[in-house]
C-alpha cells in the first residue's frame, strides 16, 4: 500500500512523556473519521533533536515542521493541513529573532548547521519497521562487506575514514579493531556500549530508539571485520523504549536473515544479545562495562590487557559506543573518502551532542568536528535563556571541564577540548550563566563522582571524597586559603594515580573552575560571599524599613515564622530561623527585601 | 631461547625476561618500591593484583598519567623513574588518603608492630594527615575463630581474592560502592551464619588489623594461674617450624626443644605433643584406610573410595557445606587435636586421677579453624569440651613476649610423656602431604608385613596444587592424591562427583602449603619462601627422629595395650572417630 502522505510523530522518550503518543492515536482517528487512514500513514519516529520545541509533528513529503504539539492539535492539523492543505500557522516554529514562523526545519537556526550522519534516520523512518531502514540503504554495507570486501579491507576503510570512537576516549576505532583481528581465539566477542551514563546525556538512547538497525548492522559489520560470531549489547535496564525497539529490531533482522547462521547466504554467522546493566556510571568503562556482563562487580581493571586480548570471558572482545557504531553503515556506504573530508584535521566526521543547562534551545545536535563552541551555543543552541550572560559551558560530563567566554571560539574536537582543560566526552553540553555559582557547580559535579564511584582505587574511593567534603566546606563559608592548595594538589594527584578514566578525568571540574574561576572561590573564602547567590549558606536576606510598609504579606507566607512586625510597621527577619527559601522576595510587592 | 627484555629504572639498565613487572624489575636492582594491595605468593600461583592501592606508581616516559608498578610489564626500551618528585608526592598523597579512612589507634591495635600500612606510615614518613572528613565505621564482628574489624580495612582485597578465587568458598566479597565499599559477607551476616571455613587464610592475608584471630590468651594466663587447674598443652607440628620467626629466627629454624622450654616457664603442667596424636590418627585412619581399599578390591560395592582424610578442620567445614552429598566418604578419623584431647581427658586424666572438670587442655595450632573445631558440639562430654581451646602461633609468640621469656637463650627441653612421644610420621603431618606419607609409611607395612627399607615417599612432597603418587603394596597399585588450598580441593572432589577420580585415598588442607600457611602462623606478607623453608623444617626433624612410623610408637602401642584395644574397636570409635553434618 502506498500512501501519498506521511505524518512524523517524535516517539523518542522525551516527546513521549509529553504524551506524544496521544498525538499518534488521536491523528489516527481523525483521520479514520475523515477516511483517510489508507492515504495518509502516521509514524512514530525516533528523536528530532528540537526536545525543546517538543512534542514534534512533521508533516512529509511538504516538509511541514510543527512545535509543541498537543493532543487536541491532532484534529485541526488533519483537517487544515492535510485535507485543505493550509499551514496551522500557530504550531509553526517561531524564529525568535526574525519573529516569523518557519515551516521547514532546514530554515532553522537549530538545524543550519548541523549535519546529521549518525543521526541521519532519527526522525525520519519507523525504527520498528526494517523496511524503512532498508529503504534508505540500511545493510547495504554489511552486504557490500560479506559479498565485496575482505575483513582486512573493511578495518582499512574505517582506519581511512578516520572515524574515532565517540564514548569519550577518542581511540581510532579502525585501530581499535585491527587489535581485535590480531589475536587468534575460538570465540570472540563484538560489544556494544549502551550504558550511556553521563546526566542529561541522551544521544545513545535516541540513536538506538531512532535508528536500532544502524547498530546491529554496524555489529555484523565489525563481527565480520574482527572475526567474531557473537555480539552483546550491554544497555542500561533505565532504557526501556531503548530496549524495547532494539529487540524488535533483532528479532525482525532475524527474520530477514540478515543476523543468524549464514547471513545473506555468506557463510557469515552473527548473533546479537542484549544485556542489561544496573545504571552505574563506571560500567561505560569498557573493563567495567565487562566484568559487569560477566556477573562481576561492575568496575574496571587495569589496561593492559585490553578487551581485544583479553574480554569478555576472557576472549578478544571488541568494544564500541552506540553513537562510534552508527557511523560506520554510511561510512563503507559512502566511503572513507567521503567521511574523512568532514571535520576537522585529527577528529573526522561530526559529534552528537546533548545540549542542555541555561541554553534556548535544549535538544540533541550533531555538528560537524570543528564546529566552534559559539556556532553550537549562539547559532544551534540559540543562545542563553532570557538574554543572561553566558558564564560557562561543561563539556564531556561530569568528569568534563568548564570552559569560559574565551574558549568560545574553540573548534571542538577531541584534542582541542582536552588541551582546553576539557574533554569530549560522550557529548554531554551544559551551558551555564551568570546565575549560576561555579563552585556549587564543582561541587555537584563531585557529588555525581562520588556517588558513581566504583570504590576500588583509593585516590577516587576517597580522593574525590575528601575533594567533595573541601567545596563543600567552601560553600558553606568555612574554607581557607590553604584549601585551595589541597584542592589542586589533590585534584592532580587523583588524575595522575586513579586507576580507570572516570577517577583519572573526575578532578576536572574542580581545576577548571579553579583555572578559570579563582575568584569565585576566593569570595566564598575570604569575603564568605556567593557571587552567583547560589550557596545558601553564604546569603542572608534583608528587609529594607525604608522600603517596608507593614503589609504582612511576607511574614503570612514565610514557611518558617522567620519575620516578624507589628501591620504598618517595617518587618524584619529573624536570620537565625529564616531557611533562605526566598518565599518572601517573591511575595514582597515593595521590592523590600533584598539577598546580601 | 626467549628474547630478554631491556630498559632503563632510574637511569639504569635493566634486563629482564618478557612478562616482568616494572615492579619486580625494579626489585631485581635493589629498588623496592612501596605497595601495599599487592601480594605474590611465588610459585604457588596466588597473585593479588588489583592494582588498587596506587602507592606504587612510577613515571613511565610516553605515558599522560602515573603507572602502577605491580600491574605495568616492562616493555623494550621503557624509561621508568621510581623516585621523582611527582612520584613521591602522588604516593605520600595516597597514602594520607588511605590514612585518612583509617582509625589512628595503632597503639592498641593487634596488628601493631606487624602492619604494612604502618610500615608505609613510617617509610613514607607520614607526620600529619591534612585530610580531615568522615570516616567509615562499622561494628566489630566476631566469630569462633576471627575478629572482621572493617573501619581498619584498606579494601586491597588480598581477603576476597584468597576467599574467592584460592580458597573458592566465597565467604567474602565486595559489597557497596564508593566510599562505602567494603568487604561483607552475603547480607552482611556473622561469619558464622556464612559459607566460611574459618581456614584464616583472609588474617593470613590482611596487611591491617581488619582481620585478626580470636584472641584466647588473656583466657590461657587466667586457667594457668588458678591452682585448682591441670593445665597441659599440645602443640601442633607446624608450629615448631614458624614460632622462631616470631623471635627474628630465619625461617625454617625449628625450635621444637626451646618451644617445649618455653611452654614449661609459661606454667603449663605438662607440655604434651599433638605429633603423639598424629601417629594415633595414623593408626585409626590407616587402618580404615586398609579396611575401605581391602574391601573395595575385594569387590564390596557399598564401599565408596576414594578415602579423605579429616585432620583439617577448615576442610571438614568446607565439604560439609559444599558438598554434603558426600560426607561418607571422609574418613571418620576425628583429628590430631580431636584425639589428644579425647585420649587426655580420659586415659591419662584417670590415669593421673585428674577429674575432669578440672583438667584444661589447650592446643598451640597453626591454625584458625582449630579455634572453632574446640567448640564443636560432638567433641564435648556433658558440655565439656575435649580441647578447651585453641592458641595460635602468633598468640603463643606473644604471649611468651608478654611473659618477659628470652626465647632465644632458652635451652632445650623435651616433651613430657607418655603424650609427647612422637615419630617423624607425626611431625610431617603439618606439611602438605605428611599425612599422605605417614600413613603410607604405616600402610605399608600393615599390608604387606614387610619392612618399608626407603620411609620417604617424594612423590608427595612440595607445594605442587595437585600431588599424585602410585604406591605398590605387594601387587596392588594404590593410588594416592594430594591437594592443599581449597580450590584445589574443590577440583578433585568434582572429580569424585562426577564420577571421574583415579584416586584410592586423597590427603586435603585447607591453606596453602598445609598448616605451616595456616591462618595462625606468623605472617608472611607474602613471601611464598617462608613457607618452603618450614615445609623443610619439618622433613629435617622427621629425618632426625629415631622412629619414623607411627606404629612404632612405644606409646600408642601402650596406649592400645592399655586403653584402647586396637585400632578401630569399640572404645577407639566412640574416642577418636566422629561423624559429619550437612551444612548447607
Amino acid at each position: 500500500m502506498s500512501y501519498k502522505m506521511h505524518i512524523l510523530v517524535c516517539g523518542g522518550t522525551g516527546c513521549r512523556a509529553s504524551a506524544s503518543q496521544n498525538i499518534i492515536e488521536r491523528l489516527q482517528d481523525s483521520l479514520k473519521e475523515q477516511n483517510l487512514h489508507n492515504e495518509v500513514q502516521v509514524i512514530a519516529t525516533g528523536c528530532f533533536g528540537f526536545c525543546e520545541k517538543g512534542p514534534i509533528v512533521k508533516i512529509m513529503p511538504d516538509n511541514t515542521f510543527y512545535v509543541q504539539v498537543k493532543p487536541e492539535d491532532a484534529p485541526e492539523i488533519v483537517h487544515e493541513h492535510i485535507i485543505k492543505g493550509r499551514k496551522v500557522e500557530r504550531l509553526l516554529y517561531r524564529d525568535p529573532e526574525r519573529k516569523i514562523a518557519v515551516s521547514d526545519s532546514k530554515h532553522m537556526g537549530f538545524y543550519k548547521k548541523q549535519l546529521r550522519i549518525a543521526l541521519r534516520n532519527c526522525g525520519f523512518i519507523d525504527p520498528e519497521n526494517i523496511e524503512e531502514y532498508i529503504g534508505r540503504d540500511g545493510y547495504a554495507a554489511l552486504a557490500k562487506c560479506l559479498s565485496e570486501l575482505k575483513p582486512e579491507e573493511v578495518i582499512q576503510e574505517i582506519k581511512l575514514s578516520g572515524l574515532r570512537g565517540r564514548g569519550g576516549g577518542g581511540f581510532p576505532t579502525g585501530l581499535k579493531w585491527e587489535f581485535a583481528r590480531k589475536y587468534q581465539s575460538d570465540q570472540k566477542y563484538v560489544v556494544c556500549n549502551a550504558d550511556e551514563g553521563d546526566p542529561g546525556a541522551f544521544m545513545d538512547r535516541s540513536i538506538m530508539e531512532g535508528d536500532p538497525h544502524s547498530v546491529i548492522e554496524a555489529m555484523a559489520i565489525c563481527g565480520y571485520s574482527i572475526g567474531a560470531n557473537k555480539g552483546l549489547v550491554y544497555i542500561r535496564a533505565e532504557y526501556p523504549l531503548a530496549i524495547e525497539r532494539l529487540r524488535i529490531a533483532i528479532r525482525q533482522a532475524e527474520e530477514y536473515g540478515l543476523l543468524g547462521t549464514n547471513i545473506m547466504g555468506t557463510g557469515f554467522d552473527f548473533t546479537i544479545e542484549i544485556r542489561y546493566g544496573a545504571g552505574a556510571f563506571v560500567c561505560g568503562e569498557e573493563t567495567a562495562l565487562i566484568h559487569s556482563m560477566e556477573g562481576q562487580r561492575g568496575e574496571p581493571t587495569t589496561k593492559p590487557p585490553f578487551p581485544a586480548e583479553s574480554g569478555y570471558n576472557r576472549k578478544p572482545t571488541n568494544v564500541n559506543n552506540v553513537e562510534t557504531l552508527a557511523n560506520i553503515p554510511v561510512i563503507l556506504t559512502k566511503g572513507a573518502g567521503w567521511f574523512n573530508k568532514i571535520g576537522s584535521e585529527k577528529s573526522k566526521g561530526t559529534k552528537v551532542f546533548a545540549l542542555a543547562g541555561k541554553i534556548n534551545n535544549v535538544g540533541l545536535i550533531e555538528v560537524p568536528m570543528g564546529t566552534t563552541l559559539r556556532e553550537v551555543i549562539y547559532e544551534v543552541g540559540g543562545g542563553i535563556k532570557n538574554d543572561k550572560k553566558f558564564k560557562a559551558v561543561q563539556t564531556g560530563g561530569p568528569s568534563g571541564g568548564c570552559l569560559t567566554e574565551k574558549h568560545l571560539d574553540t573548534p571542538i574536537d577531541f584534542d582541542n577540548l582536552i588541551a582546553a582543560g576539557s574533554m569530549m566526552g560522550s557529548g554531554g553540553m551544559i551551558v551555564m550563566d551568570e546565575d549560576d555559582c561555579m563552585v556549587a557547580v564543582a561541587k555537584f559535579y563531585l557529588e555525581f563522582i562520588v556517588e558513581e564511584s566504583c570504590g576500588k582505587c583509593s585516590p577516587c574511593r576517597i580522593g574525590n571524597k575528601r575533594l567533595l567534603e573541601i567545596l563543600t566546606r567552601i560553600t558553606e563559608g568555612k574554607g581557607s586559603m590553604s584549601d585551595l592548595e589541597t584542592l589542586e594538589n589533590l585534584s592532580k594527584v587523583i588524575k595522575d594515580t586513579a586507576l580507570c578514566g572516570l577517577g583519572q578525568t573526575s578532578p576536572n571540574p574542580v581545576l577548571s573552575t579553579l583555572e578559570n574561576f579563582y575568584d569565585e572561590y576566593v569570595a566564598h573564602i575570604r569575603d564568605h560571599k556567593c557571587p552567583s547567590g547560589q550557596c545558601k549558606a553564604l546569603l542572608s536576606y534583608k528587609i529594607d524599613p525604608k522600603l517596608c510598609v507593614g503589609c504582612t504579606l511576607c511574614a503570612r507566607n514565610c514557611p518558617v515564622d522567620a519575620i516578624i512586625g507589628e501591620r504598618k510597621e517595617p518587618h524584619f527577619i529573624d536570620t537565625a530561623k529564616c531557611i533562605k527559601c526566598g518565599t518572601c522576595i517573591d511575595k514582597c510587592k515593595f521590592k523590600a527585601i533584598s539577598v546580601v | 631461547m626467549e628474547s630478554r627484555i631491556t630498559l632503563q629504572i632510574d637511569n639504569r639498565p635493566v634486563e629482564v625476561a618478557p612478562g616482568t613487572t616494572v615492579l619486580d624489575a625494579a626489585k631485581g636492582i635493589g629498588i623496592n618500591i612501596p605497595s601495599l594491595c599487592y601480594m605474590n605468593l611465588e610459585n604457588m600461583c596466588i597473585t593479588n593484583l588489583p592494582a588498587s592501592c596506587r602507592l606504587c606508581v612510577v613515571e613511565v616516559e610516553g605515558r599522560r598519567n602515573l603507572a602502577p608498578a605491580c600491574a605495568t610489564r616492562c616493555e623494550n626500551g621503557m624509561k621508568v623513574k621510581t623516585s621523582t618528585l611527582r612520584v613521591m608526592n602522588a604516593r605520600k598523597t595516597v597514602l594520607e588518603l588511605i590514612l585518612s579512612d583509617h582509625p589512628k589507634d595503632c597503639l592498641i591495635c593487634p596488628k601493631s608492630g606487624n602492619c604494612e600500612l604502618q610500615n608505609l606510615a613510617v617509610k613514607l614518613k607520614i607526620r600529619e594527615i591534612p585530610f580531615a572528613g568522615e570516616q567509615n565505621s562499622y561494628t566489630v564482628e566476631t566469630s569462633p575463630s576471627l575478629i572482621r574489624d572493617m573501619g581498619k580495612c584498606i579494601f586491597c582485597r588480598r581477603c576476597e581474592m584468597m576467599c574467592n578465587e584460592v580458597q573458592t568458598v566465597g565467604a567474602l566479597g565486595a559489597v557497596n560502592r564508593g566510599f562505602s565499599s567494603v568487604i561483607s559477607t552475603a547480607f552482611n551476616q556473622p561469619l558464622g551464619h556464612s559459607e566460611c571455613t574459618f581456614c584464616g587464610q583472609c588474617v593470613a592475608v590482611c596487611p591491617v588489623g581488619a582481620l585478626t584471630e580470636m584472641d584466647h590468651t588473656n583466657r590461657l594466663i587466667d586457667d594457668l594461674n588458678n591452682p585448682e587447674k591441670t593445665v597441659i598443652v599440645q602443640t601442633a607440628p607446624a608450629v615448631r617450624a614458624a614460632l622462631g620467626e616470631e623471635f627474628g629466627l630465619s625461617a625454617g629454624t625449628s625450635v621444637t626443644g626451646k618451644m617445649a622450654a618455653a611452654l614449661r616457664k609459661l606454667g603449663f603442667d605438662k607440655v604434651f605433643d599433638t605429633d603423639f596424636a598424629a601417629d594415633l590418627t595414623i593408626m585409626e585412619e590407616g587402618t580404615e584406610l586398609l579396611g575401605r581399599v581391602s574391601a573395595f578390591l575385594k569387590g564390596d560395592k557399598s564401599v565408596r573410595l576414594p578415602i579423605l582424610t579429616s585432620c583439617c578442620p577448615a576442610w571438614v567445614n568446607f565439604f560439609e557445606y559444599h558438598f554434603p552429598d558426600m560426607l561418607d566418604i571422609p574418613s571418620t578419623a576425628r583429628s590430631p587435636q580431636q584425639m589428644f584431647g579425647a585420649i587426655a581427658k580420659t586415659y591419662w586424666a584417670e590415669k593421673m586421677g585428674i577429674p575432669r572438670e578440672n583438667l584444661v587442655v589447650v592446643s598451640i595450632m597453626p591454625c584458625l579453624a582449630k579455634k572453632y573445631e574446640c567448640a564443636r558440639e560432638e567433641f564435648r562430654v556433658n558440655g565439656d569440651p575435649d580441647v578447651n581451646y585453641s592458641i595460635s602461633t602468633r598468640e603463643l609468640a606473644s604471649l611468651i613476649k608478654r611473659a618477659n621469656i628470652d626465647f632465644l637463650r632458652l635451652s632445650d627441653e623435651e616433651f613430657d610423656r607418655p603424650l609427647g612421644e612422637s615419630t617423624g610420621a607425626g611431625v610431617i603431618f603439618g606439611a602438605s602431604g605428611g599425612v599422605m606419607e605417614a600413613a603410607l609409611r604405616t600402610a605399608y607395612e600393615l599390608y604387606t608385613g614387610k619392612k618399608l627399607e626407603k620411609v620417604e615417599f617424594e612423590a608427595v612432597r612440595g607445594l605442587q596444587h595437585i600431588k599424585k603418587a602410585t604406591i605398590d603394596l605387594n601387587g596392588t597399585k594404590l593410588n594416592v592424591g594430594i591437594a592443599h588450598g581449597l580450590g584445589n580441593a574443590r577440583k578433585l572432589l568434582e572429580e569424585i562427583r562426577a564420577g571421574k577420580s583415579e584416586f584410592h585415598a586423597i590427603e586435603i588442607m585447607a591453606c596453602p602449603g598445609g598448616c605451616i600457611g595456616g591462618g595462625g602462623q606468623p605472617l608472611h606478607h607474602g613471601d611464598s619462601s617462608l613457607l618452603k623453608a618450614r615445609s623443610e623444617a619439618l622433613y629435617r626433624e622427621d629425618a632426625e627422629k629415631p622412629l619414623r612410623k607411627s606404629h612404632e610408637n612405644p606409646d600408642i602401642i601402650k596406649l592400645y595395650e592399655e586403653f584402647l584395644g586396637e585400632p578401630m574397636s569399640e572404645k577407639a570409635h566412640h574416642l577418636l572417630h566422629t561423624h559429619y553434618f550437612c551444612k548447607k
